[in-house]
């Protein structure tokens, strides 16, 4: 699992698959329905997908050459952001807490030293 | 559903999690309403500490902590029964930055290396940026990982919104 988690880091590493894996949470498209908003060629869009493929995070059914759909595997991606969100809120409610202290510290000690209190 | 659009600017108004795929580092980048030497008096003053460290079903005991270079520190979380130590030495304390060892004492073997940044954005804000470096990346990624069960089944609203702000 661990080898598996670290393929899927590595394959989301680059903003352009991450843009195509969101592209594709949508609905399947082929090769050439994705390569068509980026200034590159299909044959760098199929690379890019390869990487995809291989964490597992995309398959390709049926269908021949650029017209094949390519699905996200979304349970794959659901365990991902499964626990990266798990670990974010817990890092925010952490955080949160830091928040209300930080303001506490501001009601406390205003630069008046030595004021009454 | 989002733009496909990368977003222009960072905003770290929550906090961002980014896993390295590389090397076996976790970052979390978050900002604050507050000055960088507030932000590290609250990360070095142990009466501070233990008010934001565990949520409120935990509560932290000190046992040691001198917050100073080359001082150590150990505090244990107790939650009902359960009784979880951990422990680490400050490397470095300094105005802008703290460098420490974190061991959790159920796996003695284990140290990270955490690097807590102090960025002034003026305007009375700060930007954290907290860099735990680990052993392994299969280390990293099964201490991730121990949570996924949770959350499995959440909507694509917020995936969407982690995708396109570079989260994930």
């Amino acid at each position: 699992m661990a080898d598996q988690l670290s393929r899927v880091f590595a394959a989301l590493a680059d903003p352009t698959r991450r843009d195509i894996v969101a592209r594709l949470a949508v609905g399947d498209a082929s090769v050439g329905q994705l390569a068509e908003p980026y200034a590159m060629s299909v044959q760098a869009v199929s690379k890019h997908l390869k990487v995809l493929e291989e964490a597992g995070l995309v398959t390709r059914h049926g269908g021949t050459g650029h017209r094949r759909p390519v699905h996200l595997e979304a349970d794959l991606l659901g365990l991902l952001t499964g626990w990266l969100e798990r670990y974010q809120r817990e890092a925010e409610r952490r955080y949160q807490r830091l928040d209300a202290v930080l303001a506490a510290l501001e009601d406390i000690d205003p630069s008046s030293e030595g004021a009454p209190s | 559903m989002t733009s496909t659009k990368p977003n222009t600017g960072p905003s770290y108004a929550e906090a961002v999690i980014e896993a390295d795929p590389q090397l076996p580092i976790i970052r979390i980048t978050r900002d604050f309403a507050a000055t960088p030497e507030q932000l590290l008096r609250a990360h070095t003053d142990p009466e501070l500490f233990v008010r934001w460290n565990g949520p409120d079903s935990i509560s932290t005991t000190i046992d040691y902590w001198d917050a100073r270079t080359g001082g150590s520190w150990r505090y244990v979380a107790t939650h009902g029964e359960d009784e979880i130590g951990f422990r680490g030495t400050f490397h470095e304390v300094r105005p802008d930055r703290i460098v420490q060892t974190f061991t959790w004492e159920g796996q003695p073997d284990g140290v990270a290396l955490e690097t807590l940044r102090f960025e002034p954005l003026g305007d009375g804000r700060t930007r954290l940026h907290a860099q735990s470096l680990v052993d392994s990346l299969e280390g990293r990624d099964a201490w991730l990982a121990s949570g996924m069960e949770t959350g499995v089944n959440e909507g694509y609203a917020k995936l969407d919104r982690m995708l396109a702000d570079g989260t994930v």
